[in-house]
């Protein structure tokens, strides 16, 4: 359905001021390039690699949440039949993982993970030795044979004992704070907050979730004595920034170092950063002069792997008597776990939120402090989202409050503030550009409507309810956005190269990352119509840091916007080589041709006159004598690319219907809408594919998953059985309506697809399970949403 | 206790022998002995599916079975779902409805997808949704593998009607 389909709504589109390049290929649901090799078991991922001579690794783990550490004895472990050497921390002597803000010393707490724990485990699974073995089964046995003796001590498990705790989970950080920022405090804050017509008040927590890619971490080292390289073949978002730390952990050049990636099996953010197992496989596998395997197993990615999205959200809003919001006072605190990742460190969950907590609304004044918390926990790193399914769940339980404190619709009030000219400069100082924030609202809304569920809700006796959130979500942060974070490492350019081969084919690179999102299709697709040329005729290579000289890799939704738009300007060059070269060898003016559409240049004065690709290429590298004398050999081109400002908004209204189950609590969701514009779309079918698979894990958040941990740190969930990924019969078919406001800055138009889905999804779920719980007085504001919950509230609602 | 065994069995239509320890998993063999990696394995403990494939017809964890359960048995991958050149129905339906993003369960639910299309061929969307309960995956919202399986089932049965 589109926006004009659905009876007396008129909807305004934004003007675009771009207008986005559709061609003949961008647009196109086209069979995707990674399907054959995928569908036939011809894929080959990180644990299908076997090298001659390759060797196993496995890895001590700490079976306590915190403890000095007295002793680490492997002499037993060295002698199991089948192990090969066995190191720990002092064995190994590598660098820590140290990932630094440019910030005072109030502001943030610099802290180093070391590769292996030395004189302290921090959390239930921390590494403490490598163990090597010719088999992963042997090397299990390893494993067991090994001693550790340690002290232990209080484990800091939550907010609470954290901020007040005498023991420290680091020494340098006295309170457990690793980051504590008052961002804005705007003026007029406490103004609003005397003279509101209403506040609302709300605490909003969501649990700690395991991103949960389903092929676990892994890496395959091996040391290349002819390339003096060592190469890293390791599921990684970030090829590059793998590379980096490699090379600092071992104190060697980095261009000893290469990292491959082959096929991903998801990442979801829990790949975006450098895992300490990675450094000690590459270490290893350098020192024995022997490939080396470590694949993580379930257990351990449970339990050790990064997890995220543990956080609180102290939220008060001050709101005038027409419903408009005067003032937002937020106090955020993220349990960051027992480290910093890299190259994030744990600043990025509440310095995110504190940039961004005012959403798709006008607030005039907004104060906000964030913290970032250590604990005994495995450490974070940006899930999918990152904070934006919290603070979107945080304003938008303030929405719902102040809906029933000011007996308006729900839907209502947000229309009364959502941000509807742009672009628009918010309180906090960013700049939003333009998007469809009122009109996915509406059509969104309408669409229930329409669909008779406000009825059923009315007349039902079943416990039914509606429940939306309205979000944006800025895609493609440039380095100008990261340097605003006072990051020391700011991602935000790519790069590409084009080649075009003696046959007329494209080889195209790119700096991000391809796990699941399907870029070697939609770069094609790009590639293609900047060339005029058929989207088989294009190949991308990803993921070999010998290809590109930097790259930023796959994250917060950055690949369409920034690495597509860098190798659709690599395109274009590539494109005007083509035609510099044809003009030459069909004696006429630069201006005098173009390319035709049909993989060929055209003369345009007289079209009979023409050059195919292939007959330029055979000049250009076989014939270069024929070159004009300022062209050197080859047909290559390259392009670097970066988001300026602020960057770009993709933006969305989740509506869903859900019942409570009166006999056991359980919520089944009846209905999800969700209204999206993600500028222009490359792939329809894929971003639908991102949309669905997105709300899948927002709906897992909402209802399922939690990674809980016992008072002495230890963790409940370590398997399937106790941690609930949802299965087809919990997620519901999901109906998708696109608006579409082209990005002015991107050379797309394109915005930025990978992350939505599950920044709405908790929200929109959280209020529609609240609306059915409207009789019964109870408001719940804590993800996920357990059935014994729900239950008693019905039971003593009735 | 860890002694070798020499087992023999059938994959993909080619008798196989393998020497393993006891302790070995059926996965492991798959994956590792007899290099088809097409089978990957997601949890090590049977609730993610990814590892399915059929033994005598029937889909089976691969990842809960021991190698030396398999004695005889007849082992179909997923790499006997092609010809080499074109993709089986289900394959390509899989393509046709964005089934698969990362492709890491893929090969899991085609082979899960087999199973329940031999023992239940006409079996409608909500009955397909229900047997594909059995496996997970954290990319598609699941959806379009339903849409895909469905497809399938229904383009059988014309064919065979």
């Amino acid at each position: 359905m589109t926006a004009t389909d659905v009876p007396g709504l008129e909807v305004r589109t934004a003007e675009p001021r771009f207008e986005g390049r559709r061609g003949r290929w961008v647009g196109a649901s086209i069979p995707r390039h990674e399907d054959p090799r995928l569908l036939t078991g011809r894929g080959r991922f990180v644990d299908d690699i076997a090298l001659t001579g390759m060797l196993h690794a496995g890895f001590v783990r700490a079976t306590v949440a915190h403890a000095r550490v007295t002793g680490i004895d492997l002499s037993a472990t060295r002698a199991v039949a089948g192990v090969v050497a066995a190191y720990d921390a002092a064995d190994l002597a590598l660098g820590d993982i140290v990932a630094l803000l440019d910030r005072p010393a109030e502001e943030f707490t610099p802290t180093a993970m070391p590769i292996l724990a030395k004189d302290k485990v921090r959390f239930v699974g921390e590494p403490l030795a490598i163990v090597i073995a010719r088999d992963p089964y042997a090397v299990e046995d390893g494993i067991e044979a090994a001693v550790v003796e340690h002290e232990v001590l209080d484990a800091i498990v939550d907010e609470a004992t954290a901020l007040r705790a005498s023991t420290r989970v680091h020494d340098e950080a006295p309170d457990n704070v690793l980051l504590d920022v008052s961002m804005f405090d705007t003026p007029g804050v406490d103004e609003a907050f005397s003279h509101a017509h209403v506040t609302v008040e709300v605490t909003t927590r969501s649990g700690r979730q395991n991103a949960l890619p389903l092929e676990t971490r892994g890496v395959v080292a091996s040391w290349d004595a002819r390339d003096d390289q060592l190469l890293v073949q390791t599921c990684t978002q970030v090829p590059h920034q793998v590379r980096t730390l490699v090379a600092r952990c071992l104190d060697v050049p980095e261009r000893t170092v290469r990292v491959t990636v082959p096929d991903m099996g998801g990442g979801f953010g829990q790949k975006c950063v450098v895992g300490r197992e990675e450094v000690a496989v590459a270490a290893v596998a350098r020192r024995l002069h022997r490939p080396v395997k470590w694949i993580e197993d379930r257990r351990e990615a449970l339990t050790a792997g990064f997890l995220a999205r543990e956080q609180t959200y102290r939220t008060r809003a001050a709101f005038d008597a027409d419903g408009h919001i005067t003032a937002l006072d937020v106090d955020v605190v993220c349990d960051m776990g027992a480290y910093s990742c890299y190259p994030f460190t744990a600043g990025i969950e509440p310095l995110m939120a504190s940039a961004e907590m005012p959403s798709v609304y006008r607030v005039p004044a907004y104060r906000v402090r964030g913290r970032a918390l250590t604990s005994n926990k495995a450490p974070t790193a940006p899930y999918r989202g990152v904070s934006r399914p919290q603070y979107v769940m945080a304003i938008e339980r303030v929405m719902e409050k102040a809906a029933r404190a000011l007996d308006l619709d729900p839907v209502e009030v947000r229309r009364r503030n959502v941000i509807t000219e742009f672009p628009y400069t918010g309180v906090n100082a960013v700049t939003y550009d333009p998007g469809t924030y009122r009109e996915s609202l509406d059509l969104a809304e309408a669409t229930i409507r329409e669909e008779g569920w406000y009825d059923v809700r009315a007349s039902d006796d079943r416990a039914i309810g509606i429940g939306f959130c309205c979000f944006s979500e800025r895609t493609g942060y440039g380095s100008e956005a990261f340097a605003k974070r006072k990051m020391t490492v700011v991602p935000g350019f790519d790069l590409s190269e084009i080649r075009m081969d003696t046959t007329g084919a494209v080889v195209v690179t790119s700096g991000t990352m391809n796990h699941g999102q399907s870029h070697e299709t939609t770069f094609a697709q790009i590639v293609a119509d900047r060339l005029s040329i058929d989207v088989d005729r294009v190949k991308l290579r990803q993921g070999d840091t010998e290809r590109i000289a930097y790259g930023w890799g796959t994250f917060a939704s950055r690949s369409v916007t920034i690495g597509g738009s860098a190798v659709a300007l690599a395109s274009e060059r590539l494109g005007e080589l083509l035609c510099r070269v044809a003009a030459h060898l069909l004696e006429t003016r630069p201006e005098n041709v173009a390319m035709d559409g049909d993989g060929g240049v055209v003369q345009l004065d007289d079209p009979t006159r023409r050059l195919t690709y292939e007959e330029i290429a055979d000049v250009a590298y076989l014939r270069s004598h024929l070159l004009p004398k300022d062209v050197e050999p080859a047909l290559t081109a390259t392009a670097s690319f970066d988001v300026p400002g602020d960057g770009t908004f993709s933006n969305a209204t989740h509506a869903v219907v859900v019942e409570a189950d009166r006999g056991t609590g359980a919520i089944r969701i009846l209905r999800y809408v969700c209204v999206e514009d993600c500028g222009v779309v490359i792939h329809p079918q894929v971003v639908d594919g991102q949309c669905r698979g997105g709300i899948a894990q927002g709906i897992a958040g909402a209802l399922f998953e939690e990674v809980t941990y016992d008072e002495h740190g230890e963790p409940s969930a370590a398997s399937f059985i106790d941690y609930l990924v949802p299965t087809v019969t919990e997620i519901p078919d999901v109906s998708i309506s696109h608006l579409e406001t082209p990005c002015a800055f991107t050379e797309n138009g394109a915005k930025g697809a990978g992350e939505g889905g599950t920044i709405g999804a908790p929200a929109a779920v959280l209020n529609a399970v609240n609306d059915a719980l409207r009789h019964t007085g109870v408001e719940l504001d804590v993800t996920p949403i357990h059935p014994r919950t729900v239950l008693s509230a019905l039971e003593g609602g009735l | 206790m860890n002694d070798p065994h020499l087992l023999s069995l059938t994959v993909n239509g080619t008798e196989e022998e393998v020497l393993v320890e006891p302790r070995r998993t059926l996965a492991d063999v798959l994956r590792h002995d007899l290099r088809l990696t097409g089978t990957h394995v997601g949890c090590e403990h049977g609730v993610c599916g990814a590892c399915t494939v059929l033994v005598d017809d029937a889909p089976v964890r691969a990842c809960l079975m021991f190698a030396v359960q398999a004695e005889g048995a007849d082992v179909r991958t997923v790499e006997s779902l092609d010809d080499g050149v074109r993709l089986s129905d289900l394959q390509q339906s899989f393509s046709e409805h964005h089934a698969l993003q990362c492709g890491f369960c893929t090969p899991g639910f085609l082979m899960l997808a087999e199973g329940v299309l031999a023992e239940s061929p006409d079996a409608e969307r909500e009955e397909i949704r229900e047997a594909l309960s059995a496996n997970l995956c954290r990319c598609t919202g699941y959806q379009t593998i339903v849409d895909a399986v469905h497809a399938t089932a229904t383009s059988r049965r014309e064919t065979t009607a």
